[in-house]
């Protein structure tokens, strides 16, 4: 690992009220990694996946995508906190898929996909379509191109999720529990789609998931997070089978058994 | 008294003319009160605290005062700031003006109705802030509202009689011409009576009709 991280993320706080999220949380990500996060409920993974997404922003720390400050940039030669135009800039490298889809329910699948980056990217309408058309293709949805997103299924509906991310070409992609609203029979084929992504792109993914076997499966680094912090960031087969805490194998002992 | 038909019938067209003023006051009424409407519900989403203040009181304070009293100081009180309104084009504003604080509420709640992660997805997607207004966030939330919006149509329409109070040669204005030069109040009276009968029907049926299109078209989406 010595190529520099692509996202570097240090000291980073985040409070709601008096309530602290993140505590201090440091974390490096290198290019093309697949790395999961695991952690029990309210630990703050969606928060800092949130932060990343610049959807929350964060009460200290810095983080840097090769490089560059997300939540800071230079003027003058000082830091100073990222304006609108900088975030806008540095929102292209990031790319998100949701937990509840969040699909835009007046467009088609394939307007769902192709809006973006015809009206941020300035593609054509005709190169718009036919990288919104391979997307959809690829995670198994061609024959779906018109339907609305009521008349999909949940897993239909998070494979157009993945496909309108994919769309933007962003260099990092964080998934937020993408299959924890399916019903158990949809999950498969979603995770079908990530497995195939993770195999075949080098694009960097952030996988927050509670699908343990599946982390195991396709992760190079595995962090187990805990009220704000990583406790423990290692291979999986490290975390699954011989993790460092105590913590770490009690959290994994109640998953695993449930 | 007795209602006289060939008198009626006389002023027929006299009315009809006069009606056609009448919707057009309210068309173009409306048309102003949809889009102030808009400016208002942005306006007070604006990050400048003393912008979203101002439009907020604005808006309360519209909705609160009467609108005969609006269409007098548009059209008796302007002059007083040097703008002098034709009584059509002062009526025009005050049926906009008012109604457009209406419609902000409206919308507002139509807005709100969207849910979190519509706004998240455009974020994520790295929208503007137009394109997010634009292609997300008005598209979803004007279709549940226009049923309501046509109650608001059908309501200036019947508004609109007060303008008779500035000279605007509407229905009601012209009933009463009728009436005080002729001594006959019945038929005029009853004719523009019926008439807005009949249009509100009318368009009531036509807001039904949108109303069910609207529900047809939320099933597919
Ligand atoms: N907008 C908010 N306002 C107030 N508190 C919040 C907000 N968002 C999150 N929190 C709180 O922050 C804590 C961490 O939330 P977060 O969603 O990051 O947890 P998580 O690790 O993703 O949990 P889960 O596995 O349940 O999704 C929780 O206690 C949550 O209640
Ligand atoms: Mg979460």
């Amino acid at each position: 690992m010595s190529t520099a991280p692509i996202v570097s993320v240090r000291g980073l706080c985040k409070r709601f009220g008096t309530h602290e999220v993140l505590k201090e949380f440091d974390m490096d990500i290198n290019p093309g990694e697949k790395l999961s996060i695991i952690g029990p409920s309210g630990s703050g993974k969606s928060t800092f996946l949130r932060i990343l997404m610049t959807l929350e922003k964060p009460n200290a720390g810095t983080i840097e995508i090769e490089g560059k400050g997300l939540w800071h940039m230079e003027r003058g030669g000082k830091t100073v906190p990222a304006d609108k135009k900088h975030l806008r800039a540095m929102r292209t490298q990031v790319g998100m898929v949701f937990q509840h889809f969040n699909l835009f329910p007046h467009m088609t699948a394939l307007q769902n996909v192709a809006m973006a980056p015809k009206q941020v990217l300035g593609l054509t309408r005709d190169e718009a379509n036919e990288r919104g058309q391979d997307l959809l293709e690829r995670v198994g949805l061609g024959d779906k191109l018109d339907a609305h997103p009521n008349q999909l299924s949940g897993g239909q509906k998070q494979r157009v999720g993945i496909a309108r991310a994919l769309a933007m070409q962003p260099k990092v992609m964080l998934f937020d529990e993408v299959t924890s609203a399916l019903d158990p029979e949809l999950v498969g084929e979603v995770l079908g789609v990530l497995r195939e992504l993770a195999h075949e792109t080098d694009m960097t993914m952030l996988l927050v998931t509670h699908e343990m076997r599946f982390a195991q499966e396709i992760s190079d680094r595995v962090a187990f997070m805990d009220h704000g912090q990583v406790l423990e960031l290692d291979t999986p087969a490290n975390i699954f089978t011989n993790p460092t805490l105590a913590r770490t194998r009690e959290f994994l002992n109640a998953v695993l058994e449930s | 008294m007795t209602f006289d038909w060939a008198f009626a019938w006389s002023i027929m067209p006299q009315l009809l003319w006069a009606l056609r003023i009448t919707i057009l006051a309210t068309f173009l009424g409306m048309g102003l009160a949809t889009v102030l409407g808009l400016v208002w519900v942005l306006l007070r989403r604006s990050p400048w605290r003393i912008v979203a203040w101002t439009a907020h009181y604005a808006v309360e304070f519209i909705r609160s005062t009467p609108i005969l009293v609006q269409i007098y100081f548009l059209f008796y009180m302007m002059p007083e700031f040097g703008l002098r309104l034709s009584p059509m084009v002062a009526g025009v504003l005050a049926l906009g003006i008012h109604y457009s604080a209406y419609l902000a509420e409206v919308y507002r709640a139509g807005i709100e109705s969207i849910p979190k992660g519509q706004w998240e997805a455009a974020r994520a997607l790295n929208l503007n802030p137009v394109q997010t207004w634009q292609r997300i966030i008005l598209p979803q939330a004007f279709p549940p509202i226009i049923p309501v919006m046509g109650n608001y149509l059908v309501a200036m329409f019947k508004d609109t009689p007060m303008l008779s109070a500035i000279t605007v040669l509407e229905l009601l204005q012209t009933a009463k011409i009728i009436g005080s030069e002729s001594f006959r109040y019945l038929e005029p009276l009853t004719i523009v009576g019926a008439l807005f009968l009949l249009l509100s029907l009318l368009a009531a049926q036509a807001v039904r009709w949108v109303e069910r299109r609207f529900d047809l078209k939320e099933l597919n989406v």
